[in-house]
Parts: C-alpha cells; sequence; structure tokens
C-alpha cells in the first residue's frame, strides 16, 4: 500500500491535471446552460422570436413566482414527486416480487414469457382511459399509470439479472447443502443489487412520465396538469415554467437514485 | 470397509440435442486418510464423478458409499472445492470463508474464532474485512480452500484447485495446501490435469480413459518415509517422481482403451 505522502511530484501534477479538467467541464456545462437561457431571453426581447408563443426565462420565472405567492407551487411539485416516488416505489416492489416469482418456477416463468413481452411493448398512455374509468380522476389514477409505464421493465430488468447468476455461485451454495430460499437471499438478491439499482435508474425516469401523461388525462393538481392547464389558456410563461421544473425534478430523482447506489453497492471501489 | 466405494457408476446427460454418456461403469474404493489424485482427458468425466459423490447428480446406474451408507443428496461429511474460487464479491473475506456455516446453521462465536484463526495460520491475517477484488488470486484460492475446510468435512473434493492460477502461484498455493491438508488428515480426492501435481500430492493416482471416463489405470505413489506428505515440492525433487511421470504420461497419450 503506497501512502498518499508516498506520491512523486509528477503524480500529483497528474492529479491536478484531471482535476482542472474535471473542473473545466462542469464550468463549459454550466456556460452551456446559462448561454441557452441567455440566448433564449435577449431572442425574445429584441423580437427575432415570437415572446406570445416562445415564452422567456424572465416571464417563466414570473410564471413560477407567482404560483409561489399564491401558495400553488408546493402543492403542484408535492402532487408530481409524490405520485412518482409512490409510483415508482410499488412499482419497483412489486416489479421485484413477480420477477423472484418468476425465478422461482420456471415453468411459470415460460408460461407467462410471452405476456409479459406483448405487455412491454403496449404503449401504457393507452390505458390512461381505463383507469381513469376505475379509480376516477385523480391521484390514484396517476398513480396507476405510473406504476404501468415502470413496473413491467422492472419485471423484465431484474428477472433477467436473476437468471444471469452465475450457475457455479448456485453449485457451490449446493454444495454447501442449501435451500432454495437461502440461495435466494444469499446469492440471487445481493448479486442482483446492481442490476436493480440500473432498473431503478430506468424506472424512475419512466414513472415520471407515467405521472405526466395521468396528469394530463385526468388531474386537478401537479406539473403536467400545470403544463396542459397552462396550453389550454396560452399561458406559454407557465407551460416553459413548469417544463424547466419538470426537468429540475427528473434530474433530481435520479441523482437520489445514483445516490443510493453509492450507499448500498460498496465493495465496487 | 474404505471410507467411499464407488460401485460400477454410470452417468448419462440428457439434453434436446443429443445424449452423453459422461461415465461408464466406473469403479474405484478410497480408504480413509488416503490422498487420491484422478488425471484424465478434458471432458472425461473427472467433474461429474466429483459432482456424483458429492451428492449433486444422481448416477444413472450404480451406487456409491460412503462410510457404509448410500449417498443420496448432500451431506456435510463432505467438502467440495469447485475449479475456481466464486468468492461473492459483496461479502468480506472473513463472510465468504463463514457461507458454508452459515448455511449449515453452525455459525456459531466458537466457529467464527475457528475460521479467523484458520485465516490467519494461512497468511491471511488484516484482509478479514477486504472484499475479494482486493486479493490476488492465490489469496483468493486459500480463502476458498478455508471456505470449505471451515465445515469440517472429512472427505475433500477439490477439481483443478490451482487451474486458475499462474504456474508460480500454482506451487506455491499447492504447496499451502499439501501442507495444510497433511495438518487436517482427511480423506481427499483431487482431480487435476497436471500430471506432476498429481504425483506430487497423491498416494494413488488414477488415470481415466476418454468419455465415456472408466478407470484406465492406477498407480500407487511411493516415495519412501523420507518424503511424507508435509511437502510436495521436496516430492517433485525424488528420483522416482520421472519414473511416475513418464508411466503416467504413458498412459494418458494412448488410445487405446
Ligand atoms: N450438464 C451437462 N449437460 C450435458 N452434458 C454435460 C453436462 N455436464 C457435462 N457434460 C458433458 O459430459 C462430459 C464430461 O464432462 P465433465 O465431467 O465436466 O468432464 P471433465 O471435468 O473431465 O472435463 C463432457 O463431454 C461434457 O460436455
Ligand atoms: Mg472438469
Amino acid at each position: 500500500m503506497n501512502g498518499k505522502q508516498g506520491y512523486s511530484l509528477e503524480h500529483y501534477k497528474y492529479l491536478r491535471r484531471i482535476r482542472a479538467r474535471k473542473r473545466i467541464i462542469l464550468a463549459m456545462q454550466i456556460l452551456l446552460l446559462v448561454s441557452v437561457f441567455a440566448l433564449w431571453e435577449a431572442a425574445a426581447n429584441y423580437g427575432w422570436i415570437n415572446q406570445f408563443i416562445t415564452s422567456k426565462p424572465s416571464r417563466a420565472w414570473m410564471a413560477a413566482v407567482n404560483l409561489f405567492n399564491r401558495g400553488e407551487l408546493w402543492r403542484h411539485l408535492g402532487y408530481t414527486i409524490g405520485e412518482t416516488v409512490l409510483g415508482f416505489s410499488v412499482g419497483t416492489i412489486a416489479g421485484i416480487l413477480i420477477a423472484a416469482m418468476l425465478w422461482w418456477s420456471d415453468f411459470v416463468s415460460r408460461i407467462l414469457d410471452p405476456y409479459i413481452v406483448i405487455l412491454n411493448s403496449v404503449p401504457k398512455v393507452a390505458l390512461g382511459p381505463i383507469f381513469i374509468v376505475w379509480l376516477g380522476t385523480g391521484l390514484n389514477a396517476v398513480v396507476a399509470m405510473a406504476i404501468a409505464t415502470s413496473i413491467i421493465v422492472t419485471i423484465m430488468v431484474v428477472h433477467n439479472g436473476f437468471r444471469n447468476i452465475d450457475p457455479n455461485k448456485i453449485k457451490l451454495m449446493h454444495t454447501f447443502g442449501a435451500s432454495r430460499l437461502q440461495i435466494f437471499t444469499k446469492v440471487v438478491i445481493p448479486a442482483s443489487v446492481p442490476t436493480m439499482i440500473a432498473a431503478l435508474k430506468v424506472s424512475v425516469g419512466l414513472s415520471l412520465v407515467g405521472t405526466i401523461v395521468g396528469e394530463f388525462l385526468g388531474s386537478k393538481a401537479g406539473l403536467g396538469y400545470l403544463i396542459v392547464y397552462g396550453g389550454q389558456i396560452f399561458n406559454m410563461s407557465l407551460v416553459m415554467a413548469a417544463v424547466i421544473m419538470l426537468s429540475t425534478v427528473s434530474a433530481l430523482l435520479y441523482y437520489l437514485v445514483v445516490l443510493l447506489e453509492r450507499k448500498v453497492v460498496k465493495y465496487n471501489h | 470397509m474404505a471410507k467411499l466405494v464407488i460401485n460400477n457408476v454410470s452417468l448419462k446427460y440428457h439434453t434436446v440435442e443429443d445424449e452423453i454418456e459422461a461415465l461408464h461403469n466406473f469403479n474405484l474404493q478410497v480408504v480413509a486418510k488416503e490422498f487420491i489424485s484422478i488425471v484424465g482427458p478434458s471432458g472425461c468425466g473427472k467433474s461429474t464423478l466429483l459432482s456424483l459423490i458429492a451428492g449433486l447428480i444422481k448416477p444413472t446406474s450404480g451406487s456409491i458409499f460412503l462410510d457404509s451408507s448410500p449417498i443420496s443428496g448432500t451431506t456435510q461429511k463432505i467438502g467440495y472445492m469447485l475449479q475456481q474460487d466464486y468468492l461473492f464479491e459483496w461479502r468480506t473475506i472473513l463472510d465468504n470463508a463463514l457461507l458454508g456455516l452459515e448455511v449449515m446453521h453452525r455459525k456459531t462465536g466458537e466457529s467464527i474464532t475457528r475460521v479467523k484463526k484458520m485465516l490467519k495460520d494461512y497468511g491471511l491475517s488484516g484482509f478479514e474485512n477486504s472484499y475479494p477484488h482486493q486479493l490476488s488470486g492465490g489469496m483468493r484460492q486459500r480463502v476458498a480452500l478455508i471456505r470449505t475446510l471451515a465445515t469440517e468435512p472429512d472427505l475433500l473434493l477439490l477439481d483443478e484447485p490451482f487451474s486458475a492460477l499462474d504456474y508460480q502461484t500454482r506451487l506455491a498455493v499447492g504447496e499451502d495446501v499439501c501442507r495444510i491438508l497433511s495438518q487436517h488428515q482427511k480423506t481427499v480426492i483431487m482431480v487435476t490435469h497436471d500430471i506432476s501435481e498429481a504425483i506430487s500430492m497423491a498416494d494413488r493416482v488414477i488415470v481415466m480413459t476418454p468419455r465415456p471416463g472408466r478407470v484406465k489405470s492406477e498407480h500407487v505413489i511411493d516415495f519412501g518415509p523420507e518424503y511424507d506428505h508435509g511437502s510436495c515440492l521436496k516430492r517433485r525433487e525424488s528420483p522416482r517422481f520421472r519414473e511416475y511421470f513418464t508411466a503416467i504420461w504413458k498412459e494418458l497419450n494412448t488410445n487405446e482403451r
């Protein structure tokens, strides 16, 4: 083991170069974002584009401040985030349980296989009206949409992960006389943690899609509702504000999964 | 009565495309504390034989007795070390070494202390809380051996235990294993494709025919009292080593059955 002090001068220079490069990349990323907003603002101010249909950042900001002042901002954000988190938590847990069931019985898995493939390719938006009839407009139907959009992918990715575990690891467990439950808890689950995180990364985005579609179709709150409502009354500033917030929420949720990954998968680094 | 009796064992594998007879009328008796090496061309059914003894698969015909009772399913009396270490990358070294005990519900304060001592004795002190990827190939293989020995089996099955290692490490780990096993006084069946390794470690070398595998010939290895099991490297320097090597090498390279 080499102590930090033991490195040569060149190594420090090397490390510094790497860090400098990282900082420059981050700076460029921020600069790019700021430039796009600045250009957008300028283009609207100088009349290069029609403000009425494109709005501009300062107005979008005002729309958001307005919402905040009326005490509605947190409600809308809360609905969208809550519905998404609920949808993808239920979808992930149920998806993993179903994948476990499929792993447990290869027979059942073979029977269900074509149906899962078909369900996966059905556009989930098409199910929206059904959920609304069954569950009414509002939270329940939106969460159902969020679950529907994410659960099938979770089942497929996780089940695939379960199936691809090195059979020799399972053979090793058999040499100790392990039961099927022991094999599941001591090999299959821990070996699939990275796969489950990968599934989570996909399903968090899909749940958000489901939530927004659900809110489009029938709800009185949430960012999806704001976007549709803003579009109907031709308030593009409100639409843009909601879209920007939506992007932020999406990035935030993804980052939460990355944090979870760092916390859970310790043995990799 | 022998420790292990293998009686006319045959095994066929069935797949949709084909039926493969891996073993045909295999017979072998092993006495307690004996070290048997099995060599044979690849695909002749060596791993299959070990899986049968371990109770992981059932013979198509014939029977296997351990301590006079027929083998049906896995038993804690047998320790099976696979071709690679298959350490679980999410478990620490100590937890990997304890896996067998854990599965058998035998993980106790006493057994943990014993495993920790084994790790220390076999040059792994300070690595209890490391993860497998931080260890060299030779160290990982020793952890796998400790994992097998931890459950205190009295018959040990080793399937090409060093084949994943480079030559230098292989000799070193082989030497360690010789020392460790001679301390433990177990009955051992080791499969290998390395004739030198087979001779240097064993009391008896079994040569198998190509598939379907049977016993082709057996060679009792006796270096005399001055070459005990403590050191395999020393056995390699014995004048008789060459003779055994040539005899077995010829056996393996003649195709007549
Ligand atoms: N699960 C299996 N299904 C079908 N054929 C198998 C299976 N396992 C091994 N075989 C075949 O049986 C023969 C013996 O295999 P194995 O015992 O692994 O040989 P060895 O260990 O001597 O190289 C090989 O030809 C192999 O292809
Ligand atoms: Mg083999």
